[in-house]
Formats: C-alpha cells, structure tokens, sequence
C-alpha cells in the first residue's frame, strides 16, 4: 500500500530541501508520494530538475504564504 | 526527579554536563537524580578523522575517557539501551536492568552504512570511521597518481567534510609531489557543488583554481569494484583509481528496533526539540529528523538550550527557550587556511574569506573540544 510522507524542510540550509528529499526517497517505497515544504526559491527549479533526471514523477508545485510544495510520487 | 540521558556523545555529554551544574543543589539534596547510558566509556572526537586520513593526527589522540568528561554528581553506566517503554517512562538495558525516568533526553546518534550502497563498501575508502580513516591513509600514501574520485552518499554527518577533503587531499599530493600526476573528481548529489549555496559559491572558483572537476546531480547507485567504475542513479559513470566516499547514514538501530523512526531518525519538534507525542522526551543531535546538519556543533547548541529548559523545568515548572537552528561549522580550505559557516532556520550563512588565523583557531578547537564537551566553554 503507497503512502503519503510530509518532508518539513522549511529553513532548512544545510542539509537543504533536495538533499532532505532524497534522504527520505530512499526510505520510501514505489508508489509513495512525499510532499516537500522549502522556504528555498530554488527548490521551485532544482526539484523537478533533479526528480525529472533520476526518473520519478513531479506531480504538482504550488506556493502558499511563501512555502513551496512540492509533491513527488517515487516511481523507480 | 529522574533524568536519563541515553547517548554519550558530543550531545549526550554536553546536556548531562550542563545539568550537572545547573542542578548541583537539587542532586545533592537528592531532589534530582541525573544518570547517563552509554554503549562505550570512550569518547571519540570525530571531526579529528579528517587529520587521520592525512596523517596529521594518530587515533589515540582522538579519544578520552567518557567518566573523565563526566561531572562527579552524573551516575554513569556503560549498558546500551535495548528497549525503549515510552508510555511506562522506562528503558531496558542490555545487561537487563530497568532505568526508571520522569524526564528523558535521547542523544543516540547516527551510524554509517556503506552497505546499503552495492559495491560501496567493498570498492571505496572512507574517513568515517577510525579503521577506515588510517587505512585511507596508507592507501594515499602509497598511492602515485591516478585517478582520485569523491562520492557523496545521503543523508551524512558533517555536510562539510567532503569540500574539507578535497582541499585537503590537494595540498598533501602537492606535498608528496604528485599532484600534477593526479587527476582529482568531485561528485555531489544536488545541482551544485554544496548544499550551502554560499559555499558553494566561494568553494566553486577555489576548485577550478586547483583543477578539480566536479560532477553535480550524482547520486551512488552501485560501485563496480572489479572495473573501479562508481555509477549514479542518474545515469554517468566514473573511473577511478582510488574511490573515497563519505557513506550514508542511519539513525542507530535501536531507534528503528523500537519503532521510534523511520531511518532510525526520531520526529522531533524543531523549536522544543521534544519528541512528537512525547513532551517529556527530548532529542537532539544526529537522532532527530530535523533539517538540520548532523554535526557536533547542531548537537552542542541544541543541548544547551535542553539543558536550560530541563532545568527550569525542575526548577519553575516549564521550559524557557526554543531552539533557533543554529549551526557553526569550521571549514578548513586545506592545511593552512580555514573559513566558517554559521547559520540558523532564518538566517543564511556569509562566508568569509579563509585565512591563516581561523585554520589556527580550527586547530585550538581540536583540543578545546574537551573543554567544550564537558560544557564549559
């Protein structure tokens, strides 16, 4: 059964929102879906970057009240 | 009241150390009972694995004795923990014995686990660990040229250390005289060369001035020992003659074991540093899930603000303060010159220029960590 995982990076410069969400896709399973709060303008371009070159599925990006969320399924 | 701190790490110590003080009143008077559980009575520090690695330090001088960091008033025992009953308020250890608690501080740390990478451990060097800091060692000092590969696994202790390596590793093969026959690749696992972007900003020029190449968005998917090729989840590969790689991490064991995190990270509130669902349980350092380095030096700001709200808790009923983020790290840009990086959930690093004078003051700090760690300085 896939599950949804919240990844709370918000203020987060080291390690850094990306390097948050490939921590916990490693812990995640085929089919689950982590949402990413990042405070980082740049996560709005170096997530989907780096979730389109290894290969999951970028499934929505929006910014509420300054917080991007970033919603990714892991596919591989 | 009793309080157990489980851990006796940089943060572990610094929080039993820090309460020791603040409490000496109420532990004499026997109001407050302060013990510790640890899983060795030595006492690593581990950022002097980098000088191992290149022959500057020698293990021994890494390590104390744990009781001797210890204030005299804190109960110390060598017996891991092996059960943690979170709703009865008490751990089991491995020799069986029970440790009762009211107020519960969990400082366990992290572990590396090159294993989980195939290939990793078989076909790279690592300084993440004393035997593997010294046989790094040997291999660089034997080693004449070649190819010399840098592999970052996620998640890791100390976010600095392979940017540290790097320079480090290019003043010692221009030392031995080999530089110009060794061709240096960085790989990193985000789409810049550090996760900071300030570092990576004053780091980026630095690297092209040695002629390192860096490769960006490299994650290790498998290392191929045989063939001394390192491949990534993205796709390129790497030759390599020598690979090092700074190995991922988990939480320990013990914490998935008793099904407190997932990673055998523990859910952490960012601001109380209390475990979710457990307001009398506290967590710092690398056993949190929070987004923050896993460093000594996250560690000894969050267990000094443990360490003042436990004691007002004892003392007014209610903590004080919460916990802002901070991190300070040094930087050594080789074996002459260091920087520093200081930053907290609101506030970006602004790195400053290296220079002689901080590589001097990285070098006292490698003796006044013991100091630090018994919460004096």
């Amino acid at each position: 059964m896939s599950t949804n995982k919240v990844i709370d990076a918000r203020g987060s410069f080291c390690p850094g929102p990306l390097m948050e969400l490939i921590t916990y896709m490693k812990q995640a399973s085929v089919g689950d879906t982590l949402e990413l709060l990042s405070t980082d303008e740049g996560s709005a371009a170096d997530v989907p970057e780096w979730v389109a070159k290894v290969g999951h599925e970028m499934l929505g990006s929006e910014n509420v009240d300054g917080v991007w969320h970033l919603k990714i399924r892991k596919a591989k | 009241m009793r309080i157990l701190v489980v851990g006796g790490g940089t943060g572990g110590t610094i929080v039993a150390n820090n309460l020791a003080r603040r409490l000496s009143a109420e532990i004499r008077n026997r109001r407050v009972r302060l013990t510790m559980l640890s899983a060795t009575d030595r006492h690593m520090y581990q950022p002097g694995l980098l000088y191992v690695a290149f022959g500057q330090m020698t293990p021994d001088q890494l390590y104390r004795d744990q009781r001797g960091l210890l204030e005299s008033n804190i109960e110390f025992h060598v017996d891991p923990v092996e059960q943690f009953m979170l709703d009865q308020n008490k751990v089991v250890t491995r020799s069986g014995k029970t440790f009762d608690y009211d107020i519960l501080v969990l400082a366990t740390g992290s572990r590396i686990v090159p294993e989980s990478i195939p290939g990793l451990a078989e076909g790279a060097e690592t300084f993440y660990s004393e035997a593997g800091a010294v046989k790094l060692f040997k291999r660089l000092r034997e080693f004449e040229g070649g190819n010399i590969a840098l592999v970052v696994g996620v998640p890791h202790k100390c976010p600095i250390a392979p940017v540290e390596f790097i320079f480090s590793l290019h003043d010692y093969l221009k030392m031995r005289g080999i530089r110009d026959k060794t061709h240096i690749k960085y790989h990193y696992p985000i789409g810049r060369m550090h996760t900071i972007e300030n570092v990576a900003k004053w780091a980026k020029p630095e690297f092209e001035r040695m002629g390192i190449e860096i490769e960006t968005l490299f994650n290790v998917k498998e290392v191929d020992a045989e063939n001394k090729l390192v491949r990534s989840e993205e796709g390129t590969e790497t030759r390599y003659d020598l690979l090092v790689a700074i190995p991922p991490h988990k939480g320990m064991e013990v914490i998935e074991q008793n099904g407190m995190g997932d990673g055998g990270w523990v859910p952490t509130d960012r601001f109380r540093l209390t475990m979710k669902d457990h307001d009398n349980v506290y967590v710092l350092g690398d056993t949190t899930n929070l987004p923050v380095s896993k460093t000594g030096s996250a560690a000894h700001f969050e267990a000094e603000v443990i360490a003042e709200n436990i004691a007002s808790i004892v003392k007014i009923g209610t903590p004080v303060r919460d916990y802002d983020g901070k991190v300070y790290c040094f930087i050594e840009a080789g074996h002459d010159r260091a920087t520093y990086a200081m930053f907290n959930y609101t506030t970006p690093p602004d790195l400053k220029p290296a220079s002689k004078p901080m590589h001097w003051f990285k070098t006292a700090y490698n003796q006044m960590y013991w100091t630090s760690v018994r919460g004096l300085l």
